[in-house]
């Protein structure tokens, strides 16, 4: 019962493009009329960086300054971890109101809706990282970084999160519940992100959880924001490991999530 | 198949065990209104959402301004306008944000698409509410701007899945006022719908569907007439004369005979039955206070074709129940 396995020809790619990038606007509009969503995606990282800076970073690192610079990366990931949602989020809601049928029914790009909602997501990260990197030099830490490295960094960010946006997603499909979805969020992300080396450097922990902590795609992306912030470390290998990860997840989760979405 | 906007042969389709559509068919004129009416469960969702290329069926084809709902569905979806029985709105957006999303997808430019919000806008009542969000509407206001949305493509078809549900009557008549109107401009409508008054008032052609079958088929009133016939009424003067009035309706009309109300109804099917029943009555010295001999309602018709245990939906559903069913 899949219908997107019609004969029927649909749109052209340039067509398909600009109705997604139309479905984003929409889903950035939200956002003037709910001004406090650009709040949720300016507080809490902001919040995370002074928290984990000032009330961990002494104890970890000898001195907040020393803690910055080593997990300025990490804190960068971990927010845009928990950005990820946001398309699963307004894709369960149009699934739970009929607006998900309305656009099924109009003659446009089947990929639209969800494709418009992942185009937000990604100026939301954008965002939400200058607003990390700003908060950041406020604090003292100074990338060491041109702006190629910066854009790298940006890039990274966004395709390992619009990878892993996958997995909420094929939870909206399912649940079709947005509350659903932000639970879910929270349960995998915190996890995941405190057993990566955001926060606290691998060296420091137990033998066999070291061996999670080492494997983690989020330890990956973490090492990879770092070289490309800070230089300091090598880039090669976390960047392959990041983009292997995002490659596999993507494969996964958005696999299930369309057949999911095109059963309904 | 070319005056028909619509057709369909032997629709089928099952839920996990549950019967969706048992095999309907299915032929709307082109311009026309079809009516379909039933009971909760009895199936008019799927059909809708098969005819509206949002489901497959599992046997049987159907066909939209001659072009098949599952092999052509992306030149249907061109063509078709639906409003489902769930509001397809986005709530955080304005009235004037949810009509120029949808004309900016259908490929409207941006002056073109606003300047169709505002006309729509205008046509159902919703000007000052334009620049509110969504969320801010009261059901009727969501429902019209629902509406509003599935003919921002001027659509050649229009689907309603219950249109009316949830509307108070001043809103009815006007949203009945507004499909005849796109009626009126050629438009061919299909609609759902439980009131029956609103398939007599609306639909030149009734399809009356109960556990996925079509059960009957015809105008209003050839519905009416051939399973209706009249009802009767007639009240006494005097209460205690309901027996006497109760036996003569017995023994002349054949039909069924009640007592309600200190009144006698029967339902007669030849019309030469109310100057027999009155001149005998005459006779009798019962003075009546009030006779009647009216079209039996379309109510009256549906209620006699349902079953009435159809009626308790198979599967209980809830006030969440929402999205749509696959
Ligand atoms: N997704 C689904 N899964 C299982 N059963 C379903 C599903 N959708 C519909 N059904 C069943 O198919 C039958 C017809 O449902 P449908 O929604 O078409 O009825 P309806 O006439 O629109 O009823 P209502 O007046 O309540 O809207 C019902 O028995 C319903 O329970
Ligand atoms: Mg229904």
């Amino acid at each position: 019962m899949i219908l997107t396995s019609t004969p029927t020809r649909s749109v052209g790619p340039l067509t398909a493009l600009r109705q997604a990038m139309t479905m984003a606007w929409r889903s950035l509009l939200q956002i003037r009329h709910k001004p406090t969503e650009l709040l949720d995606l300016s507080v809490q990282p902001v919040m995370f960086t002074l928290l984990f800076t000032y009330v961990f970073g002494g104890a970890i690192a000898g001195s907040p300054g020393a803690y910055l610079d080593f997990a300025f990366g990490g804190l960068v990931v971990q927010n845009a971890l928990f950005l990820s949602i946001y398309a699963a989020i307004g894709l369960a809601t149009d699934l739970r109101q009929g607006l998900h049928d309305r656009f099924r029914s109009m003659p446009i790009a089947r990929s639209a809706p969800l494709a418009g909602r992942l185009l937000a997501d990604v100026v939301r990260q954008l965002w939400s990282f200058a607003v990390l990197l700003v908060v950041g030099f406020v604090l003292g830490f100074r990338p060491d970084a041109g702006p190629a490295a910066l854009l790298g960094a940006a890039a990274v960010l966004v395709v390992f999160t619009l990878a892993f946006s996958w997995i909420p997603v094929w939870i909206g499909v399912l649940a079709r519940d947005p509350e659903k979805v932000q639970v879910f969020g929270f349960v995998l992300v915190l996890p995941i992100t405190f057993t990566s080396n955001a926060l606290v450097p691998l060296d420091t922990m137990p033998g066999p959880l070291r061996a999670w902590v080492a494997l983690n795609p989020v330890t990956a992306a973490n090492d990879t924001l770092r070289s490309l912030l800070t230089g300091t470390t090598p880039l090669g290998p976390p960047l392959l490991a990041t983009l292997a990860w995002s490659a596999a997840v993507t494969l996964v989760f958005a696999t299930a999530a369309m057949r999911a979405l095109a059963r309904r | 198949m070319d005056d028909n906007a619509i057709e369909a042969e032997g629709l089928v389709k099952q839920f996990r065990g549950n019967v969706g559509l048992a095999g309907i068919d299915l032929r709307v004129p082109a311009g026309s209104v079809l009516a379909l009416l039933g009971p909760n469960g009895a199936g008019k969702t799927t059909a809708v959402r098969i005819l509206g290329t949002l489901l497959r069926p599992d046997a049987g084809h159907a066909r939209v301004g001659g072009l098949d709902v599952v092999a052509r569905a992306h030149e249907v979806r061109g063509l078709i306008g639906l409003t489902g029985q769930y509001a397809g709105v986005d709530e955080t957006l304005t009235g004037t944000e949810n009509l120029v999303l949808v004309g900016r997808l259908l490929g409207l430019a941006r002056r073109a698409a606003r300047a169709r919000a505002a006309e729509l806008l205008a046509e159902f009542g919703l000007v000052d509410a334009a620049t509110r969000p969504a969320a801010t509407y009261s059901g009727g206001m969501r429902r019209r701007l629902d509406l509003a949305a599935s003919l921002v493509g001027r659509p050649r078809v229009l689907f309603l899945d219950e249109p009316t549900t949830g509307l108070d009557p001043a809103s009815r008549v006007e949203l009945w006022a507004a499909v005849r109107g796109l009626v009126d401009g050629g438009t061919t409508v299909l609609l759902t719908t439980q009131y029956l008054e609103e398939a007599d008032r609306l639909a030149d052609d009734v399809v009356v569907l109960d556990r996925g079958r079509v059960v009957a088929a015809g105008t209003p009133d050839g519905l009416k007439a051939s399973l209706g016939g009249s009802a009767l009424e007639l009240r006494p003067v005097l209460a205690d004369r309901l027996d006497v009035v109760a036996t003569t309706a017995r023994d002349l009309a054949r039909g069924e005979v009640t007592v309600v109300d200190g009144a006698v109804r029967a339902t007669v099917s030849d019309p030469d039955v109310l100057p027999a029943v009155l001149r005998r009555l005459d006779e009798a010295g019962v003075h009546l206070a009030e006779v009647s001999l009216r079209r039996a309602s379309l109510d009256e018709v549906f209620l006699s074709l349902v079953d009435t245990p159809s009626r308790v939906d198979p599967t209980p559903r809830t006030a969440t129940r929402t999205g749509s069913p696959a």
